[in-house]
């Protein structure tokens, strides 16, 4: 790596942190902006309550003291990697959210492997196929599930693989209570993981197959690809080698989009599969108004989205060794 | 076509009785599966007193009494008691040989502690109850005084485990209860020991070996699952992986085609303590809610039968006035509002309703809610009353409702067996503050009703309770400060092989420590 490409990535990570830092006070008014009261909403849950008991959460949360001073409590802990304790489970909410953190890369990792390979696979045996039945056939399927909403996809396949036909556990993210080690719990796992990895990954499929299969089509007829073809190549090597490579910038464009998600984007999944991960934490969060866990995970998932963002710009100069970084 | 709908959902629900199963004998041994909905905050039932902290540490840990489900008390860590005649000096005497989790003996001191201490600085509930008390003493290690500075009717019902819980002294004496690292590792004297809890997914509890009630539990251990999706719920129990849905854990839509389920079973007991009752807060400080004959005209505006039978499959009871028919001091002899459009519209061209719109809250917990809103709105609209809805989440809605900003808003709370403890506090004047939405959020102000509620609560013995309660109930039933609707039932669904799951009047909230599964 060039001493170049270090200054950019060096300059990037500086900008990467101010960004961070504007969105981190962003966040705060933001969510201070929603109406309720986080020490009502716990006192709720018990049904009864009196004035003492919500003064008493209050000044255990810090919610007593004046808005501009909770933002200077919550931004001068922030610099020094003290994201505070969240009001619910009395817990750090660093160590929270590193507990949640495995479940959700592990569920959101798979399907995005699992997306971008099958979704460039069957693009391009689309592209391939210009204008036969299976082009339509792709065409079509990735249209629906492009256009199905995430959670009823989710429903409908518990219904048919847990319900009718009993294949795989409809919930969870493994076996409770089984203690299964080694390989048993690999498959075990990987079990509970296949209709949530689905659910979530069939979306994206169905992007990057449009995607792959459009800058296919379109990248067959530049005048390198038939150079390629009239020297005789061998029809596979030019479509990988050559048609592939060059249709693939706007996938990657997508992919690293789609990357910067996956902390905060499979709510929907992690809920109706009871999937233990972040998305559910914050959707959970911020219905219990627990400012702090939802700064938290608001921070890490703009960080995240922050670095992939910069990957992204990276995998472009492999991809494309005529694109050069910026100074 | 509102008829044939009426029908057509009747003929849906499914005949409710539950299937009897023959009396066997326990066997030993066995993992229970149950759902708990939301994920509890903590299991320090001392600190947390709400529905889910409960339904798990209600196995953990233990109060000095039960309750059967006629709300009679019966021993748990205290064998007997006894009170003075002027029902001034209560005296408990404590079973021998119970020891905490930990191995530490449990004593008067922990009572003490416990209730004196602990709860007093922690429990809003309980502190309202105890300033009836003067002194609490424990004059050998088995016997525990609690000395009232006058009668308080409803104090015998304190002691089941949501409300006094026991808390190791050992433990917590001279700490930062909150932050007491024990919390996470919650110590009782229970059938079931804390064993593991996986945010998120699970929380397990282990048996108790050394029990003090001997031969129980029946069961090995119990998992308590963490599923936020009602409809993956419903499935979870559908292919077997649950055995318990608590009342309350599905959708209602969802209770007929599971209770259809073979070797599906469901009870509407485990509620009787509780009680829950459901109204519309009406906010007395407006017009036309202001008006009493506007009041009444919402009683009679609602078909609150078609409410039960088609929104809550036929469970729960019309809700006659402010008392629930389970709670102790129920008026038996109220008058009905009927269901009758007529009287309704009667009573509003009597007060000369101009047509002002209404703003309607629904209550964000669930789909039933938002129907049961929608319902209303039509009841409402037949008889000339034009709402608008207001929708929130949870958040929103309590800050809506403790900041008076509402007209009519759905709401249900817990009576606690008696009207001392969980029906006064709706109505009195002392109540009406800014800032809760459980207290007198409707604004209603009426001397003679604080006076009657005030002196109902300390008047001894029991009959004398009783007629003033009567003349209470009859005098809100006329007045209507908020619209009753129901006393909600919410069925517990069970695998039909679990037996004794419920056998108290606080149902799953209680320890599981009878239970057993059918080979």
């Amino acid at each position: 790596m060039s001493i170049q490409t270090l200054f950019y990535i060096g300059g990037r990570l500086i900008k990467g942190l101010l960004v961070l830092f504007v969105i981190a006070i962003f966040n705060f008014f933001l969510i201070r902006a929603a109406p309720g009261d986080p020490a009502k909403v716990m006192a709720g849950e018990a049904g009864a309550t009196d004035e003492l008991f919500l003064q008493q959460l209050r000044e255990q949360f810090g919610l007593d003291q004046p808005l501009y001073y909770q933002l200077w409590v919550y931004i001068s802990n922030l610099v020094q990697f003290d994201m505070g304790e969240t009001y619910r489970q009395q817990m750090p909410v660093f160590d929270l959210i590193m507990d949640r953190l495995p479940a959700t890369l592990l569920l959101t990792g798979t399907a995005f492997v699992l997306s971008l390979v099958l979704g460039v696979l069957v693009g391009v045996i689309a592209a391939s196929n210009h204008r036969k039945w299976i082009d339509s056939a792709i065409s079509v399927a990735a249209l629906v599930f492009y256009a199905t909403p995430l959670f009823w996809l989710a429903l409908m396949a518990v219904l048919l693989f847990s319900v009718f036909l009993g294949w795989l556990p409809a919930f969870g993210m493994e076996t409770v209570g089984a203690n299964f080690t080694g390989w048993d719990r690999f498959v075990d796992i990987a079990e509970h993981l296949v209709l949530p990895a689905m659910t979530l990954g069939l979306f994206f499929t169905a992007v990057y197959a449009r995607m792959a299969r459009t800058s296919m089509i379109e990248t067959s007829r530049a005048d390198f690809v038939k150079t390629a073809k009239a020297k005789g190549m061998k029809p596979s090597r030019v479509t990988f080698r050559h048609t592939l490579r060059n249709a693939l910038l706007p996938v990657v464009t997508l992919a690293g989009l789609q990357a910067g998600q996956m902390i905060g984007g499979a709510v929907l999944t992690e809920t109706v599969f009871a999937w233990p991960g972040i998305g559910r934490l914050m959707f959970e969060a911020l219905f219990q108004r627990d400012y702090n866990l939802l700064l938290g995970v608001f921070f890490i998932s703009s960080a995240m989205v922050v670095l992939f963002n910069l990957a992204t710009d990276l995998i472009y100069c492999i991809v494309d060794p005529r694109i050069e970084l910026a100074k | 076509m509102k008829k044939r709908l009426i029908q057509a959902v009747l003929a849906a629900a499914i005949p409710l009785a539950s299937i009897n199963v023959q009396a066997a004998d326990p066997v030993y041994g066995g993992t229970m599966d149950v759902v708990v909905q939301p994920e509890p905050p903590s299991l320090m039932i001392g600190l947390y007193s709400n529905a889910p902290t409960q339904q798990v540490a209600g196995n953990i840990y233990e109060g000095l009494l039960r309750y059967d489900k006629d709300l009679n008390p019966q021993p748990l860590l205290a064998t007997s008691w006894d009170t003075s005649e002027d029902g001034k000096t209560w005296t408990f005497h404590l079973k021998h040989g119970v020891t905490w989790h930990d191995g530490k003996p449990f004593t008067s001191a922990d009572v003490v502690f416990s209730v004196d201490k602990f709860l007093r600085q922690t429990n809003a509930r309980l502190r309202q109850s105890l300033q009836y008390v003067d002194s609490i003493t424990a004059p050998d290690d088995y016997t525990v005084v609690f000395q009232l500075k006058q009668p308080f009717g409803p104090f015998i019902g304190l002691f089941e485990t949501g409300t006094m819980p026991m808390i190791p002294k050992h433990i917590y004496e001279g700490t930062d209860y909150k932050t007491n690292p024990a919390n996470h590792h919650p110590i009782g004297t229970g059938p079931f020991k804390f064993a593991e809890w996986k945010k998120g997914s699970y929380i397990h509890a282990v048996k108790n070996e050394n029990y003090h009630v001997k031969g129980l539990p029946y069961l090995d251990d119990i998992y308590w699952h963490v599923i936020p999706d009602a409809a993956s719920r419903s499935v979870a129990y559908e292919t077997g992986k649950i055995d318990v849905l608590p009342g309350g854990s599905v959708e209602n839509f969802d209770i007929p085609r599971l209770t259809a389920l073979d070797n599906s079973c469901s009870t509407s007991d485990g509620w009787e303590y509780f009680s829950p009752h459901a109204w519309l807060w009406i906010n007395n400080r407006n017009y036309p809610m202001s008006d009493k004959r506007f009041r009444q005209a919402i009683m009679y505006a609602m078909d609150r039968d078609f409410a039960k039978n088609a929104l809550w499959n036929g469970y729960g009871k019309v809700a006659k006035g402010p008392v629930g028919s389970k709670t102790n001091f129920f008026n038996k002899d109220l008058p009905d509002y009927e269901y009758n459009p007529k009287k309704a519209k009667a009573l509003l061209k009597e007060m000369g309703y101009d047509g002002t719109p209404v703003r309607l809250l629904p209550m964000p917990y669930g789909e039933t809610w938002q129907r049961w809103a929608e319902a209303i709105r039509q009841n409402l609209a037949e008889v000339g009353i034009k709402t608008d809805m207001v929708s929130s989440d949870v958040a929103g809605w309590n800050q809506k409702i403790s900041d008076w900003d509402f007209d009519l808003s759905f709401t249900y709370l817990y009576q606690y067996g008696d009207p001392a403890l969980g029906v006064s506090r709706t109505y009195v004047s002392s109540n009406i503050a800014k800032g809760s939405p459980w207290n007198n959020a409707e604004g209603y102000s009426d001397p003679e009703v604080d006076k009657l509620f005030a002196e109902a609560a300390t008047a001894y013995p029991d009959s004398k309770r009783q007629e003033l309660y009567n003349e209470v109930q009859a005098k809100l039933v006329e007045d209507v400060p908020v619209a009753w609707l129901l006393e909600l039932e919410f069925p517990t669904i069970y695998n039909c092989n679990v037996h004794n799951l419920i056998d108290s009047a606080i149902g799953v909230n209680d320890a599981f420590g009878t239970a057993w599964i059918e080979k």
